[in-house]
C-alpha cells in the first residue's frame, strides 16, 4: 500500500503539517483507505500569521508588473506540465496525479478534471489580457507605483487590502480562476479550500511559487467554520463562496464578495420563438457543461411558447448523458462526492414534482428509472429537464449540482421582471425593445447577446465583481511638475 | 514510588472510609444516609473497595445537585459551618452546585507540590483572566499563589454570556467581549510584573497576538477550562510561547478538583493524558453503551467521574466529556485520560455542504 500522502498547509509560502489532519478518500470506496491527509489549521495559527499581512505583500508589490506577468505565464506551462512539490521534501504531483486524486475526491470525471485544468492554467498563461479587462485597457504599470494615466488622465490607485481572503467551494476547479489574478495585482492570497478540493489551490501555488513569485504570496489554509470566519475577519477583502445560510450574515459587508448560487439562465425571445431548433446547442452545452456543476450553468430557460416541445427535445439531447467510468475519455458527467447531497437533491426534486404543475420530461427518454444511480461505486444523478407551468413553482428557479434545468413559459414582456438576480443571461433575441431594457437591469452579472452558452466565458470580462475595483480604489491626485 | 497494587489498595481503603464516613449516623450526609437505607443502598451491602461502589452505585443524577436543598448535603460532621456554594459550567438556567468548606485549598495544596518553582516560582505575582464568579477556580487559584508565597491579579471573564451571545448568532458581540477582557489583562500584564498566569487556550491565543508573554517576564502558563486538542497544545507551546514559557495544561472542574498530566512532549504527538488526584478522585473511560464496562487501553469512551472526599461524595458521575484510557504511568499507577473532548465531539465532524 502506497504511504498516505500528506498535504501540508501553506503559512505565507511555508509548509506546514498539522497535527490535526482530515483524512480524504475515493468517494467510491468511502470504507476503504484514505488517499490524503490534509492538514488543518485553528484560527488563532491564521490570526497570527496574519499580523504579517503587510510585510508579504511589500515582497509582491516588489516585483515589476511586466515581470509578474512573465511569471504568471510561465507558471502556467508548469501548472499544466511539470511534477510540482506538494510541499513536503522530496513529495512530487506529476499532472496525471493531480487529475487522478481531483477525481477521487470531487467526483469529476478525468476529461472534466483536465478542461478544469485547462481553464485554470488560461487564466495564468492570459494575464495580460486579463488585467486588460479588469483595468479597463489601462496600462498595467500603474500597479507599481500607484500612478500613472489613463487616457492621458492621471490616475491614482491605492491597494484597498494587503491581502485577498477566499472561501472557496468543493463543486468545481474551474473557480480557482477567480483568485488567481490577485497574485497579479500584487495582493497575496489567503485560501481555505473546500474539504474535497485542496489539490488545485495548491498546484497554481505551487506552479506560481516554482515559476519565481515570492512563496510568501500564499497561504492556504485548511480549517473549520471558526478558520474560515477567521479568513474573512482578517483579510481587506475577501471572496465568500456558499448557499444563502453560509453567506446570509456578511450580506452588505462590503468587504466581502459573496459567490452565491448563480441562478443563470438563458432567455428566447418572441422572435426566435419559432426558430427554438436552430438553438439547441446553446441550450444544451448552457445546462450540461462541466457537468453541470458550475454557477454559469443554466438552471431555467425561459421561452415565450413551445415550451412543452423546446423542453422535449432538450430532455433527449440530455437523455443521452449518462455515467461512464471516472476515466472515459466521453465522460460528461459529475459523481458526487458525497451520495448524501444527491439524495436530498433527488428528494428534493421528487417533492417538487409531487406538488404538481411540473413534469419530469427525462423520465420517457432515459426510458424510465430513477434519476439517482450508482456506477462503478459512484452515486450520480441524471440530466434532468423539468417542463413547469408557472414560475412559481419552486422548481423553476432552483440551481443543483448537475445538469438540471426548467423550462418555463413566460410573456416576453414578463421576462425582465422574472429574472431576478441572475449571474448570466443569455439573451436568444434581436428585439431591440427587449435588449436595451436586459442592458438596464441591475440583476445581471454577465450578459451574453445572442446565441452563446451561459458556460462560455471570455477572460477579458470581469467575472460576478471586478476584482480589479475590490482590490483597488482610485483616488484623487495633483502634482506640480514645473517647481 | 507506589506500585499500581499499592495504590489500589490505597484506593479500596480509602472508599470504605468515605463511603462509611458519609453513611454513617454520626458524620454522614442526608442523602446518602438515606441511600444507605434504601432498597439500592441495602442491595449495595458493605461497600469493601472500589469495584463495590462500580457495583453499588448506579450513575449518579447530576440533576439533583440541582434540584436538592444544600442542607441535604452538608455532612453531619461540618454542621453548623458556613460552607462555600460552587457552580459549574458555563450553561444558563439553574446551575450545578456543590458546597464545600477546605477540599479546594487542600486539592490545590496537593497540586502546588508537582509544580515547577522555576516555571510558578514562589513569591512571584500570578494573574488569573478567565470565569471568576461562582467558580471554585476563582478562590481555587488565589489559595494556589497564596499558598506559594504569591498575590494574584484577577480579569474575570462571564463564560455563560460568551455562549449566550454565540448561541444568538452575536459573533461580533461575542469578539467585543472577548477584546474587552484581553485589553484589561493587558493592561495589567504592561503595567505589572507577572510571573505566572491562568487562563483558557483561546485567552492565551489573544494575549499572544498582542504581546510576547516571553517578554512580558512570564515564566509559568497554567491552562485549562476547555479541551485542547494536541494541536493546539503544539501551537500554544511552540509559537504562542514560543517555547520559553513552562507550559501546563489541567483538566479539572468544580465536581473533580484538578488533575495532574503527564509531561508533554513532542514525541508524544503533543498528547495531553490526565490522572486524577487519586483516591480523591478517580476518572474511569467507560463503555457510552454500558457505563458498567471500561473501554479497552487506547480506545475513545465517555469519562466518569467518582469524587471521594470527607466533604463530598459523588459516586460515577458521566462527565460531559469523553476520553482515551490511558496506562497507568509510573508517577501515577493508575488509568489515566488521554485528548479530553467534549462527548459526541466525533459525530460533529460531518462533511459542511458543498461549499
Amino acid at each position: 500500500m502506497a504511504d498516505l500522502l500528506q498535504l501540508p498547509a501553506l503559512r505565507a509560502g511555508r509548509p506546514y503539517e498539522s497535527l490535526d489532519v482530515v483524512e480524504l478518500r475515493d468517494h467510491r470506496d468511502p470504507d476503504g483507505a484514505p488517499i490524503a491527509a490534509v492538514s488543518q489549521l485553528g484560527a488563532g495559527m491564521i490570526r497570527r500569521d496574519m499580523k504579517r499581512a503587510e510585510e508579504r505583500a511589500a515582497l509582491l508589490r516588489g516585483i515589476p508588473i511586466r515581470e509578474l506577468l512573465e511569471r504568471c505565464t510561465a507558471a502556467a506551462r508548469i501548472f499544466l506540465e511539470d511534477s510540482i512539490s506538494t510541499g513536503l521534501d522530496g513529495s512530487s504531483q506529476s499532472p496525471e496525479d493531480y487529475v487522478t486524486s481531483l477525481s477521487q475526491t470531487s467526483g469529476l470525471p478525468h476529461t472534466l478534471c483536465r478542461a478544469n485544468m485547462q481553464k485554470v492554467a488560461t487564466v495564468m498563461r492570459e494575464m495580460p489580457t486579463i488585467l486588460r479587462g479588469l483595468m479597463r485597457g489601462m496600462d498595467p504599470e500603474v500597479l507599481d507605483g500607484g500612478v500613472g494615466k489613463h487616457d492621458g488622465v492621471p490616475v491614482w490607485y491605492t491597494p484597498t487590502t494587503n491581502s485577498l481572503g477566499a472561501v472557496l467551494p468543493s463543486n468545481s476547479p474551474g473557480v480557482h480562476s477567480l483568485w488567481v489574478p490577485s497574485i497579479a495585482l500584487k495582493v497575496p492570497v489567503v485560501l481555505k479550500p473546500g474539504r474535497e478540493e485542496p489539490w488545485t489551490p495548491m498546484r497554481v501555488a505551487q506552479a506560481m511559487i516554482a515559476a519565481g513569485i515570492p512563496a510568501e504570496a500564499f497561504s492556504l489554509y485548511p480549517t473549520d467554520h471558526e478558520g474560515a470566519a477567521t479568513v474573512l475577519d482578517a483579510c481587506g477583502r475577501a471572496l465568500l463562496f456558499g448557499d444563502a445560510r453560509t453567506t446570509g450574515k456578511y450580506a452588505g459587508d462590503a468587504s466581502i464578495e459573496i459567490h452565491g448560487p448563480g441562478r443563470s439562465k438563458v432567455l428566447l425571445g418572441a422572435d426566435q420563438a419559432e426558430n427554438w431548433r436552430d438553438h439547441l446547442d446553446v441550450l444544451v452545452a448552457s445546462v450540461a457543461d462541466n457537468g453541470g456543476r458550475s454557477c454559469i450553468n443554466a438552471s431555467a430557460i425561459f421561452v415565450p411558447a413551445h415550451a412543452a416541445e423546446i423542453a422535449e427535445a432538450l430532455a433527449e439531447r440530455l437523455a443521452s448523458i449518462v455515467p461512464l467510468n471516472h476515466d472515459d475519455e466521453n465522460a460528461r458527467l459529475a459523481a458526487f462526492a458525497n451520495p448524501a447531497f444527491a439524495e436530498s437533491m433527488d428528494a428534493a426534486i421528487e417533492a417538487g414534482l409531487t406538488a404538481g404543475g411540473a413534469r419530469d420530461v427525462t423520465v420517457a427518454k432515459r426510458g424510465g428509472g430513477e434519476r439517482l444511480r450508482k456506477h462503478g461505486g459512484a452515486t450520480y444523478l441524471l440530466p434532468t429537464v423539468i417542463h413547469c407551468d408557472a414560475l412559481t413553482h419552486a422548481l423553476a428557479n432552483t440551481e443543483y449540482m448537475f445538469p438540471f434545468t426548467s423550462v418555463v413559459e413566460v410573456p416576453e414582456a414578463d421576462m425582465l421582471d422574472a429574472i431576478g438576480p441572475s449571474l448570466v443571461v443569455t439573451a436568444i433575441t434581436k428585439n431591440e425593445s427587449l435588449l436595451a431594457a436586459l442592458k438596464r437591469s441591475a440583476d445581471i452579472h454577465r450578459l451574453n447577446l445572442g446565441p452563446i452558452p451561459t458556460s462560455r466565458v471570455e477572460w477579458d470580462q470581469p467575472h460576478e465583481g471586478n476584482l480589479f475595483e475590490f482590490l483597488y480604489a482610485r483616488r484623487a491626485l495633483q502634482e506640480r511638475t514645473d517647481w | 514510588m507506589t506500585s499500581q497494587a499499592e495504590a489500589r489498595e490505597a484506593l479500596d481503603a480509602h472508599v470504605r472510609e468515605i463511603v462509611r464516613w458519609h453513611t454513617s449516623p454520626d458524620t454522614g450526609t442526608p442523602v446518602w444516609i438515606d441511600w444507605a437505607g434504601s432498597a439500592e443502598g441495602k442491595a449495595a451491602g458493605e461497600i469493601g473497595g472500589f469495584d463495590d461502589l462500580i457495583e453499588g452505585f448506579g450513575n449518579f443524577d447530576g440533576e439533583r445537585l440541582r434540584n436538592e436543598p444544600h442542607e441535604r448535603w452538608i455532612p453531619r460532621a461540618f454542621a453548623g459551618r458556613p460552607f462555600t456554594i460552587f457552580e459549574t459550567g458555563g450553561t444558563t438556567g439553574m446551575p450545578k452546585q456543590r458546597i464545600g468548606w477546605e477540599d479546594y485549598k487542600r486539592d490545590y495544596e496537593d497540586f502546588s507540590d508537582t509544580l515547577d518553582d522555576s516555571a510558578f516560582p514562589r513569591g512571584g505575582y500570578w494573574l488569573m483572566v478567565g470565569p471568576t464568579g461562582p467558580r471554585r477556580l476563582r478562590l481555587a487559584i488565589e489559595h494556589l499563589a497564596n499558598h506559594r508565597g504569591s498575590s494574584c491579579y484577577f480579569v474575570d471573564l462571564d463564560p455563560r454570556w460568551v455562549k449566550k451571545l454565540i448561541r444568538t448568532g452575536q459573533q461580533d458581540q461575542a469578539k467585543a467581549y472577548m477584546d474587552h477582557v484581553t485589553e484589561q489583562a493587558l493592561i495589567i500584564l504592561k503595567n505589572r510584573k507577572v510571573d505566572a498566569l491562568f487562563t483558557t487556550p483561546r485567552l492565551l491565543e489573544t494575549l499572544g497576538e498582542e504581546i510576547s508573554l516571553a517578554d512580558a517576564g512570564v515564566k509559568g502558563v497554567f491552562c485549562g477550562g476547555t479541551e485542547m486538542s494536541p494541536q493546539t497544545v503544539r501551537f500554544l507551546i511552540e509559537e504562542v510561547l514560543e517555547e520559553r514559557v513552562a507550559f501546563l495544561p489541567t483538566y479539572g472542574n468544580t465536581l473533580m478538583g484538578l488533575a495532574a498530566h503527564k509531561p508533554l512532549t513532542k514525541e508524544d504527538g503533543y498528547a495531553i493524558t490526565y490522572y486524577a488526584p487519586q483516591p480523591r478522585a478517580v476518572l474511569r473511560v467507560t463503555d457510552p453503551n454500558d457505563a458498567s464496562k471500561l473501554v479497552d487501553y487506547g480506545e475513545w469512551g465517555r469519562v466518569e467521574l467518582t469524587t471521594l472526599t470527607q466533604e463530598f461524595f459523588l459516586p460515577r458521575f458521566l462527565e460531559r466529556d469523553e476520553a482515551v484510557r490511558c496506562e497507568p504511568i509510573e508517577r501515577w499507577p493508575w488509568d489515566g485520560v488521554g485528548q479530553v473532548r467534549p462527548f459526541g465531539a466525533s459525530e460533529e465532524k460531518i462533511v459542511e455542504g458543498v461549499y
